[in-house]
């Protein structure tokens, strides 16, 4: 069997309604697990950027590649997985604080360049960008506080150079 | 000068070429309808049902090489449309279909007979809109008419709101589709072409499987080239019926789970398949696995995402059929295959079964005979089922689009309606619409539609009081448990005679011969209601699941 691995897709697509759907409604009907999408405008006003996170083989992702490619609103689909591109994500994660934890959660928040957005009397929220395995290695710190709330964008990524 | 949206759509269908129109009319659609006697070129056929419109859209298009076209208006009349336009999916058939919408206002708020069409469709159409702005319209429409007949072509549909058909703008078509995300391919790339050529040189044992791409891209005569000078034998998918002649002497007739015995085991032993217009779908294939195993593949097909989907390919050409023949003739050698050949040929004999000795009035004796009578010239329309199998197998085709099928929908009740487009789109041609007791139930209304129209259909109806392949697995797989398969049935003759259809019942193979050239002979409409075999099966079969090796040539006996 081949291995099953991440990859990461992204499709410039027609920025008009019904293109997110027209793409969930085919990974959906292929049988594509989608570990996370994100949507935005891109450099061209008409067009939109997507990037799929999806676990598949390359094979697999191959086939993807290509249905994606016949939805008409799709312009072109990059497969971007591996050590060329830059990827990215978002995370905000509100934690549980007291006046006796909060001084210690804020500093694994500077260890991880992370930022306090907000601190009220019994929470702080983190913002944090980074890799999955910096959102994750944070998320994992935080736990024993007690989150109350986590909230991700889905990854982008870019091609370097 | 200013057109509504309604004169727009008729403006466009006359630039497109399109002279025929299946539809139905409804509430929202009746501004679009209201424009209609001032095109009087453009012929509309009522039908009975939205599935008949959309089927008959169908089977024109199959027929005639032109995009098929279909008008129902909102709610139900749209969502009647879907089996058919999932069938014209499913088998690549060029088609564009015009729903009416709710008022725009009306849109989103669960007005009357609203239903999201185009979200209903997204899986079964190559692409579909929901035209907004009047000023959209015509550039819509001409997308559609490119996107449905290019590429691989596929089902497009639009829906327009009433108040757009009522709206007015000034009307250009526009000359050129400028569409950023569709450039399909048309060249193969040479390289592997040079590629393939030179894998059919070194090839002991080719074989070509031709598939409905052939026929889409009207390459037959091509294929014909390419096998001939490289004696290379061909067989076919269901829906190739007709790329390749099968009185050719390199015609070993089709493969699949219903494929000849000599054409699966030509398959089966080959060293190369050069597969052509196909896309190794899982009726043609039989179990991966002890698919071809010895085989390296040539896979030319327009869509690259049939590339590699189901088969390992070694020689992947993408572009349009016939650019990449027109190349490869070029590119490939004179060959000789003697030794292969007559090995097919030696397995021909020896699989052969005769039916046609028995006393009973089987389906394939009543085909050979129409066969025998016609020599492949009417245009065969099928439903689907056991009498479907039987008309591919038991006919001798000859002509691209003279065989037209639901293959990879499999949709019972298609016969009836496509046979109606496939007789509006080619007046002068036979059309012989094969069904069986079930297919016809599903869609029998529209014999109101041959009524009307007085279109010369000559149905060919098997009936064995039974929904037959189902009772087929259930005999072979399912220890006979006959559940839910057994028919009673009407008098189909009096049913006909009730639409002004003259019909013979046949009950004896004596009768057979008159009964068919008695319904040739007459004018119009005829119905044949055979009485066949009732347990009759379709063999050769490859058991679900099973692989071309288990090839069963009668309930006992493989290979």
């Amino acid at each position: 069997m081949a291995a099953v691995k991440k990859h990461i897709l992204v499709a410039l697509v027609e920025n008009k309604p019904g293109v997110l759907n027209r793409m969930s409604s085919l990974f959906r009907r292929r049988g594509f697990n989608i570990e996370s999408i994100a949507v935005g405008r891109s450099e061209q006003e008409h067009l939109a950027r997507m990037t799929i996170c999806v676990l598949g083989t390359d094979e697999q992702i191959e086939q993807l590649r290509k249905q994606m490619d016949k939805v008409i609103d799709v312009i072109k689909v990059t497969d971007v997985t591996g050590p060329r591109s830059i990827v990215r994500e978002l995370a905000l994660i509100k934690v549980n604080s007291t006046a006796a934890t909060r001084s210690e959660i804020m500093q694994i928040i500077n260890v991880f360049r992370a930022k306090t957005v907000d601190v009220a009397s019994d929470s702080l929220t983190v913002e944090i960008t980074g890799d999955d395995d910096k959102i994750e290695s944070l998320y994992n710190l935080l736990r024993p506080y007690g989150v109350k709330e986590l909230n991700m964008t889905g990854t982008i990524a870019i091609l370097r150079g | 000068m200013k057109l509504n949206g309604a004169q727009i759509v008729y403006e466009c269908l006359r630039h497109e070429g399109v002279d025929t129109v299946f539809g139905y009319p409804g509430g929202v659609v009746i501004p679009l309808y209201d424009e209609l006697p001032n095109y009087p070129d453009i012929h509309h056929i009522l039908v009975r049902h939205e599935q008949g419109a959309a089927h008959a859209a169908d089977g024109y298009a199959r027929a005639t090489g032109k995009t098929g076209v279909a008008f129902a208006t909102s709610g139900p009349g749209a969502t009647n449309l879907v089996t058919g336009i999932a069938t014209a999916f499913a088998d690549s058939i060029p088609t564009v279909f015009f729903t009416g919408q709710v008022v725009r206002s009306g849109i989103g708020t669960d007005f009357f007979q609203e239903v999201d069409i185009t979200g209903i469709t997204l899986p079964v159409t190559k692409h579909n809109y929901l035209v907004l702005d009047v000023r959209d319209l015509a550039k819509t429409i001409k997308e559609a008419f490119y996107i449905a007949s290019s590429g691989r072509p596929g089902p497009v549909l639009i829906d327009i709101p009433k108040d757009v058909f009522t709206d007015a703008c000034d009307f250009s078509y526009p000359d050129n589709v400028d569409l950023q995300g569709y450039k399909p391919t048309v060249k193969g790339n040479p390289y592997q072409i040079k590629k393939a050529a030179a894998l059919i040189a070194k090839s002991q044992k080719p074989v070509i499987v031709a598939g409905n791409g052939v026929i889409g891209s009207n390459s037959a005569e091509l294929l014909k080239e390419l096998a001939e000078k490289t004696q290379m034998p061909v067989v076919t998918t269901l829906l190739g019926k007709g790329a390749f002649p099968e009185d050719n002497e390199l015609s070993f007739g089709m493969l699949g789970m219903h494929g000849t015995a000599w054409g699966n085991k030509a398959v089966l032993e080959s060293d190369l398949l050069v597969a052509i217009g196909m896309r190794f779908d899982d009726r043609a294939t039989s179990k991966l696995t002890g698919f071809a195993p010895n085989a390296k593949v040539i896979h030319i097909d327009v869509d690259p995402a049939e590339i590699g989907k189901n088969v390992k390919v070694d020689v992947p050409i993408v572009g349009n059929i016939k650019q990449v023949l027109l190349v490869l003739n070029e590119e490939t050698a004179e060959a000789k295959h003697d030794e292969w050949i007559n090995t097919l040929k030696g397995w021909k004999k020896q699989y052969f079964v005769d039916y046609d000795s028995s006393e009973k009035l089987l389906p394939q004796y009543i085909l050979h005979n129409l066969s025998r009578l016609t020599d492949g010239n009417p245009i065969i329309v099928t439903g689907v089922g056991q009498h479907q199998m039987w008309a591919a197998m038991d006919i001798t085709h000859k002509y691209p689009r003279h065989f037209i099928s639901s293959g990879g929908l499999g949709t019972m009740g298609f016969d009836t309606p496509a046979a109606m487009g496939v007789k509006a789109g080619c007046p002068h041609k036979e059309v012989i619409s094969i069904t069986g007791d079930g297919s016809l139930q599903m869609t029998i209304q529209e014999f109101g539609t041959i009524m009307q129209e007085q279109l010369g259909i000559k149905i060919f109806l098997f009936n064995n009081n039974y929904l037959g392949m189902v009772r087929q697995w259930q005999d072979l797989f399912y220890n006979r448990r006959y559940v839910a398969t057994p028919l009673a049935n009407p008098d189909f003759g009096k049913i006909a005679e009730a639409y002004n259809i003259p019909s013979i019942k046949v009950e004896k193979k004596a009768d057979v011969e008159a009964a068919i050239i008695k319904a040739l002979s007459t004018k119009g409409p005829f119905l044949i209601d055979f009485h066949v075999e009732r347990e009759e099966n379709v063999f050769p079969m490859i058991p679900p699941g099973a692989a071309l090796c288990d090839t069963l040539i009668n309930r006992e006996e493989g290979y």
